[in-house]
């Protein structure tokens, strides 16, 4: 299929699903006629084997990726459609430069088609809490997407486009493709450059992927993966060819299935899915055992002080000075207040107002010094598992399938969704949602957790959960 | 560690936040609501373990902490500065006056 045909296509199918705001509201930004212009430039170098600087090449031109069309979420800087972050204050803003991962994935064949809905600069579990309204879960739209990527996961999940960019601080990729019974997957800290995404907390901030498919997941992680000099976060170290991943035995495998991430209060319809999992791997050839991380139950009240502090700060720069809104007040201090009062929604100011609580005097070291303290803990739970010769952890994705649009009003309990997937970004470490079942109609992802920069793994488990699947006529 | 509405004000000023009357009790119990659930780190015993987890956990080479000059590439821009800054002037963004440090209102450069 062209370029051209592909991207016609994807517009075709957001029109029949109503993608706009008149339907899903997974799309926020779209530029139709730019998006096929770019596709009929893309099979003109492909036609004429030119690579992306318009030099003769002898392999397949401009095209690893076979042209696809894909969505990025709203808050990584895209060259052409605006970039805000689904916030008020960065409403008409468009970057000047574009991230790495875009442009890695445009030099790779991908078109983007839009820009996606999410929660306000990235803080919610549901995408509810975003300028632009709710995004719709297509698998019942009465239902979230989860958040914060839940306009990406809802595109994929729609049958858009196969492959979608999103971003992960507490679990913004897992839990939405949790919810829409498609892939996310959140690599290392470092593995991913995150120039040119939105800073929210930049401890735990990274780039993830939803694909359709897990091949689809894998396709696209292996585009924007590797080194970057313009991330200092960025590590120097070899990609795999995650897609090779397919072709692995799991003959040997350790899974850990760790006893925190299976309480009583779990609900064991979600429980029976992940364990039905773990069985179809251990008939595979993987070693299943218990595990322990014991300190999993302080990961969102760590997670819920290290990333607002960190937002605190990273959201000072929205001042009404340097970017987008700009709201009149009673001087200097009051323009700034009128801006940002006027610009950040309700979540993102309860976050900004924590977020500072905790760092000011007098209460720095009983939340933020205290935090940081047992996140070494959390990671340190991680690092012994491993040590100890587990190569993957299954765990559930969420402890709930989607929820109603509006049944969570209470900030904590919405914290909570996270509770399975904050503690990959607290500690650094990789984490993939893969499809695993349905309870009562609605998609239950199970979760695998890796070592840092062992995403090979992670991807040979879920390459073959998916498989034994829909080889057995299983897959959600 | 509850907070008052007086706490809820005095950060707000910090974050160069307005709140409005009408939500600020609401804003405290919300924000206590979220507070009394990190209590529980509290009673977690943590002396000297901290730092003895990062010595044993595993580095790879010299990657712990990776820094760089501030010296980097340059970064080219797809559009003029003129296309997006509301001023400019000599390649320069003009900003409202900040150097006094002195609140004389937003007057537009």
């Amino acid at each position: 299929m062209s370029a051209v045909a592909a991207v016609e296509a994807a517009f075709r199918r957001a029109d029949e699903v109503r993608a706009g705001p008149d339907g899903l509201n997974a799309f926020v930004h779209v530029d139709r006629e730019a998006a096929v212009a770019e596709a009929a430039e893309l099979d003109r170098m492909v036609a004429e084997r030119l690579d992306v600087a318009g030099r003769p090449t002898h392999d397949a031109g401009r095209s690893p990726l076979g042209a696809r069309p894909i969505a990025v979420k709203d808050n990584i800087a895209t060259l052409g459609l605006p970039t805000t972050c689904g916030s008020r204050i960065l409403a008409g803003y468009r970057s000047p430069y574009e991230a790495t991962v875009v442009r890695r994935l445009r030099e790779a064949g991908a078109i983007v088609i839009a820009k996606t809905n999410m929660d306000e600069f990235a803080m919610g579990s549901s995408t509810e809490q975003s300028a632009y309204g709710p995004t719709l879960n297509p698998v019942d739209r009465t239902r979230v997407p989860g958040g914060s990527s839940g306009g990406s996961a809802a595109a994929v999940a729609a049958g858009i486009v196969r492959i979608a960019l999103g971003s992960e601080t507490g679990g913004s990729v897992r839990q939405p493709a949790a919810f829409c019974g498609v892939v996310g997957v959140k690599p290392t800290y470092g593995r991913v450059s995150r120039y040119g995404l939105v800073a929210f907390a930049s401890s735990l901030d990274q780039v993830g992927v939803f694909g359709k498919t897990v091949d689809d997941a894998a396709h696209g992680l292996s585009v924007i993966a590797g080194h970057d000099e313009r991330d200092s976060t960025s590590i120097d170290l070899p990609v795999p060819d995650f897609r090779a991943a397919a072709r692995e035995s799991l003959e040997g495998l350790v899974i850990g299935r760790p006893r925190e991430y299976f309480p009583d209060t779990l609900d064991p319809r979600i429980r029976d899915v992940c364990d039905a999992a773990a069985e179809r791997l251990r008939g595979l050839g993987a070693v299943v055992r218990d595990v322990s991380l014991p300190h999993t139950s302080l990961a969102i009240p760590v997670y819920y002080i290290v990333a607002p502090a960190e937002a605190s700060s990273n959201l000072a720069r929205f001042d009404g000075v340097r970017y987008g809104l700009r709201l009149a007040g009673d001087g200097l201090t009051g323009m700034y207040e009128a801006t940002r009062s006027g610009g950040f929604g309700a979540e993102v100011t309860r976050r900004i107002l924590l977020g500072t609580y905790v760092l000011s005097a007098g209460y720095y070291d009983a939340y933020y010094r205290k935090a940081m303290a047992i996140r070494a803990l959390i990671r340190q739970d991680f690092v012994r598992v491993f040590a100890d010769g587990v190569h993957v952890l299954l765990t559930p994705t969420a402890p709930t399938t989607a929820f109603r649009l509006g049944a969570i009003s209470d900030p904590y309990e919405m914290y909570l969704s996270d509770i399975y997937t904050a503690t990959a970004n607290l500690a650094g470490i990789p984490g993939i949602s893969v499809p695993g079942g349905t309870v009562d109609g609605l998609p239950v992802g199970v979760q695998f957790l890796a070592t840092h920069f062992d995403e090979y793994r992670l991807f040979a488990a879920a390459y073959a959960l998916e498989r034994s699947l829909t080889e057995q006529g299983e897959h959600p | 560690m509850a907070v008052s509405e007086t706490d809820v004000l005095h950060v707000a000023s910090l974050a160069r936040l307005a709140v409005d009357p009408a939500r600020l009790p609401a804003l405290v119990r919300e924000l206590n609501g979220i507070l009394e659930h990190m209590e529980e780190l509290g009673a977690v015993r943590v002396a000297g373990q901290a730092s003895s987890v990062e010595r044993q956990a595993p580095k790879a080479g010299d990657l712990a902490s990776a820094s760089r000059p501030d010296d980097g590439p340059s970064i080219p821009l797809a559009h003029p500065i003129e296309s997006f800054a509301p001023h400019v002037r000599g390649g320069f963004i003009l900003v409202p006056r900040l150097a006094t440090h002195e609140d004389q209102g937003t007057r537009s450069p």
